[in-house]
């Protein structure tokens, strides 16, 4: 309980720095938002009164404390950049619960593919007493690992788009319209996030259980009769996944974060384009959210990885 | 050991499995289509197409949009009291006639009968009247257009004329009655959906996916439009766009670059025409050294315009010297021989030695990176000043910083963009009078602003003609900044589709696009 407690304040205090240094950032940063709204062929009167509208004539001190007491009541603003209809701006709530799908069903079938490839893959390549499989099993994986993931998009698109013909590249479907096209166009730009994470994650595994195999109570175990399955899954697996599953949930923090380049190639309207082109446009309203999304994301995975941890490992909870 | 292999073998098989069980499930249709343009087909109604677009709209109200990436889209919703056409002429629309006084300081409007809004009501003087008031700032003091705040009033006549009264006459006005014809008091609607007049109705805006947009059944110009339906998609690169289009998933798109347009033009087919957009090296002239005129000069004798021309537009470019559309026929003057439109590096030399910087001087040159045609232009504009001994560095920044440090607070020293332009000869030349908001050149002539008043008030179109060729001639021979050309447009469109036209002023109209038999 004390432990949940020190989490949830180090939780908001982060989240108010966070903020704070992203307000502070744009105010430093050159590019007025009015002239970005309004370009170059606005009339003064028009801009004073977009200014006023914005709030923007008052201090950024009052600024920034007027948008946390609007978060904190729940009131996460609108944005400067998108209408929603002829006279009003976007709420940002609204705005970002419809990217939001997009990008958590993609980093869910990420996270499906990077497990289901890597687990086994690992096994395997630890087990695997074979030279030739070995190497090249290294060699692929580290392959895949070198490989940019916006350069990887451009040959997943090329290969299963233009040449294959499985989809076609920009189709994207909206889950409002057809759920079942939707996940399947994902599946695409999800290849392209999974695939050098799990030859990442293959590796790892191999490693932690090549290191544990060495363990003496490897020996132990196997001079007392046990298995080399038991042995295997019971001991050398679960003791080799702790540090696979602190590296499982960096990975899903990244993801769930927006794959921002990623979503660029697939033209993909998640939350990582949505950040890009909302700092370019100074929408400081949906970046300071987005960034608030983030932190959160970040620190609650890593806090859902230390509970996994207590699960697999019985020890630490026992401090 | 094998069995090992053959389970690691049997997971490939099935991951590959997954993925391609599709494969040879769609034939791209128009890969076959690589002859030649086979389309003499007759055009048939019905149909939807996909229309990629590179920026989100900035506004759905067509009185607050400025950006002309939102413009080109919201001419197929709203449509004004007149329309351009594609010669550049305008043509009569929700007006049925009009006439203007002697003095140019009234308009009268004559309502076309019978034209219906998208919700089904009809066009009525009240409408026309609350839009005027709207855009021109009479409603409540901010003026949205700024070319309407010289309105003074809009007055009702009788249900079918509107009266319009001008403080100052200015013949290039009746340009600006393009502005919006909206529903009275929808400006202020709390629903807010955007209801106009225009060939194709509003359906439903996205952000960051696009706007889609449906066959108004009740157009008053019989006959259009012909596609039930269109989706402009923004596409977030150039090099997705192709592979959208290649893929199918776009039908029309209209930025193309020279590189991509010989990348497509087997499979589509490729329309080119000039835009509205005078690309420049713009000098701020209160900057050292190039608020010397000698200077400005320099740079300019010392750019290969033909060279510029052929490596960013291959060829398709339009060379000018000043601030004109060669569109806008009555009014331009080709002034390209003043600097040649080749290098004169000698005469480049001998002014900057006059200017007593014998060995050249630091440039920077400001460039918005977001726009590749700039960015390139920049890179080759670079090269030509390095030869006569200018040393120009490229500095890209975002949009944002530009319009801030480069057009707001004029603090660079010199920038390539484009300034666009409308159908009036007045829109690009104001900009350069010494005390324009929009003089971001700090271009100071006491020639120029006297020349301009009085191209713009000349009533007479042969005396307006010939003053606004004055206008362009001292802004050239000041060297208020180094001009380079109009880039052209370059669209491409599936092959199965006709009817695209191009404008002088930047629009997409869809009303004309069809699908051929």
């Amino acid at each position: 309980m004390k432990y949940l407690g020190k989490k949830i304040v180090t939780l908001i205090m982060t989240l108010f720095v966070v903020s704070a240094a992203a307000f502070i950032a744009f105010q430093i940063i050159p590019g007025d938002v009015v002239t970005s709204i309004l370009g170059t062929e606005a009339t003064p009167e028009r801009e004073a009164q977009l200014r006023e509208e914005l709030g923007l004539n008052d201090p950024p001190v009052v600024r920034y404390f007027r948008w946390v007491g609007g978060v904190l009541t729940g009131d996460l603003g609108v944005s400067y950049r998108y209408a929603k209809n002829m006279n009003e701006m976007m709420p940002v709530a609204e705005l970002i619960g419809d990217k939001l799908p997009v990008t958590l069903s993609l980093a869910a079938i990420s996270l499906v593919l990077i497990v289901v490839v890597s687990i086994p893959l690992g096994v395997l390549w630890a087990r695997s007493k074979n030279k030739v499989l070995d190497a090249a099993l290294g060699v692929i994986t580290q392959a895949s690992m070198a490989i940019p993931s916006f350069f990887l998009g451009i040959i997943v698109t090329y290969l299963f788009g233009m040449v294959l013909k499985c989809f076609a590249p920009g189709g994207y479907v909206s889950y409002e319209k057809d759920i079942g096209s939707f996940l399947f166009y994902l599946l695409f730009p999800a290849l392209a996030i999974a695939l050098p994470k799990a030859a990442m994650t293959a590796r790892f595994l191999r490693n932690s259980m090549l290191t544990e195999m060495r363990s003496d109570y490897v020996r132990t175990a196997r001079s007392k009769g046990c298995s080399e399955r038991r042995v295997m899954y019971g001991h050398v697996l679960r003791n080799a996944m702790m540090p696979v599953i602190t590296f499982l949930g960096m990975i899903i923090a990244e993801i769930v974060a927006g794959s921002i380049v990623v979503e660029q190639v697939f033209s993909l309207p998640g939350i990582g384009r949505l950040l890009i082109s909302s700092i370019s446009t100074r929408d400081l309203p949906v970046v300071e959210i987005l960034i608030l999304y983030i932190t959160f994301v970040v620190i609650f995975v890593y806090f859902l990885v230390d509970i996994l941890y207590r699960v697999v490992d019985p020890r630490i909870s026992g401090k | 050991m094998k069995k090992r292999i053959g389970v690691l073998l049997i997971m490939a098989l099935l991951t590959m499995a997954a993925l391609g069980g599709c494969a040879g499930g769609t034939e791209d249709s128009s890969g076959d289509n690589s002859s030649t343009e086979s389309q003499a087909g007759n055009p048939v109604y019905g149909g939807s197409i996909v229309v990629g677009i590179q920026q989100d709209v900035d506004s759905l109200d067509p009185h607050k949009a400025t950006a002309a990436g939102t413009k080109e889209i919201l001419f197929n919703i709203f449509e004004g009291l007149v329309k351009p056409d594609e010669n550049g002429d305008l043509m009569k629309a929700l007006a049925s006639d009009y006439t203007i006084s002697e003095d140019g300081l009234v308009y009268t409007f004559t309502l076309r009968q019978g034209v219906k809004f998208h919700n089904g009501n009809v066009v009525t003087a009240e409408d026309v009247k609350y839009s005027l008031d709207r855009a021109s700032g009479l409603l409540d003091g901010t003026p949205l257009i700024s070319s309407l705040s010289v309105l003074t009033s809009v007055d009702i006549l009788d249900e079918k004329t509107v009266q319009v009264t001008v403080g100052s006459a200015n013949t290039e006005l009746i340009y600006s009655f393009v502005a919006a014809i909206i529903p009275a008091g929808s400006g202020e609607e709390e629903s807010g959906t955007p209801i106009g007049t225009g060939p194709f109705s509003f359906v439903s805006y996205k952000p960051q996916e696009g706007i889609v947009i449906a066959k108004n059944p009740d157009y008053w110009q019989q006959g259009l439009p012909y596609l039930d339906e269109v989706n402009f998609k923004i596409v977030n690169s150039p090099d997705t766009a192709l592979l959208e289009l290649k893929g199918g998933s776009i039908q029309i798109y209209p930025y193309l670059t020279d590189s991509q347009a010989g990348e497509l033009k087997d499979s589509f087919q490729i329309l080119s025409a000039p835009s509205d957009v005078v690309q420049a090296l713009f000098l701020n002239n209160a900057s050292e050294p190039l608020n010397d005129v000698r200077i400005r000069q320099a740079i300019c004798y010392a750019l290969d315009l033909n060279m510029v021309n052929e490596y960013v537009a291959g060829g398709g470019a339009t060379l000018v010297s000043s601030a004109m559309l060669p569109t806008l026929h009555s009014y331009y003057v080709d002034l390209t021989d003043t600097y040649g439109s080749s290098a004169n590096i000698e005469k480049a030399q001998e002014l900057m030695a006059d200017a007593g910087y014998p060995d050249g001087f630091d440039l920077e040159i400001t460039v918005p990176s977001n726009y590749e045609y700039h960015m390139q232009t920049a890179e080759v504009v670079a090269e030509q000043l390095k030869a006569a001994g200018i040393n120009a560095t490229i500095n890209p920044v975002e949009w944002s910083s530009w319009l801030s440090d480069c057009y707001t607070d004029r603090n660079y020293q010199s920038t390539i963009s484009g300034i666009t332009s409308d159908m009036t000869p007045g829109y690009l030349t104001n900009r350069f009078q010494t005390d324009s908001k929009k003089n971001f050149v700090n271009f100071a002539s006491a020639a120029y602003d006297e020349a301009y008043q009085a191209a713009a008030a000349a009533l007479d179109p042969a005396e307006k003609a010939e003053l606004y060729k004055q206008v362009q001639k001292i802004l050239c021979d000041e060297a208020g900044s180094a001009f380079i050309q109009v880039p052209p447009i370059t669209i491409a469109m599936d092959p199965k589709l006709g009817g695209y036209k191009f404008y002088p002023v930047y629009v997409q109209d869809m009303s004309t696009v069809y699908y051929t038999e």
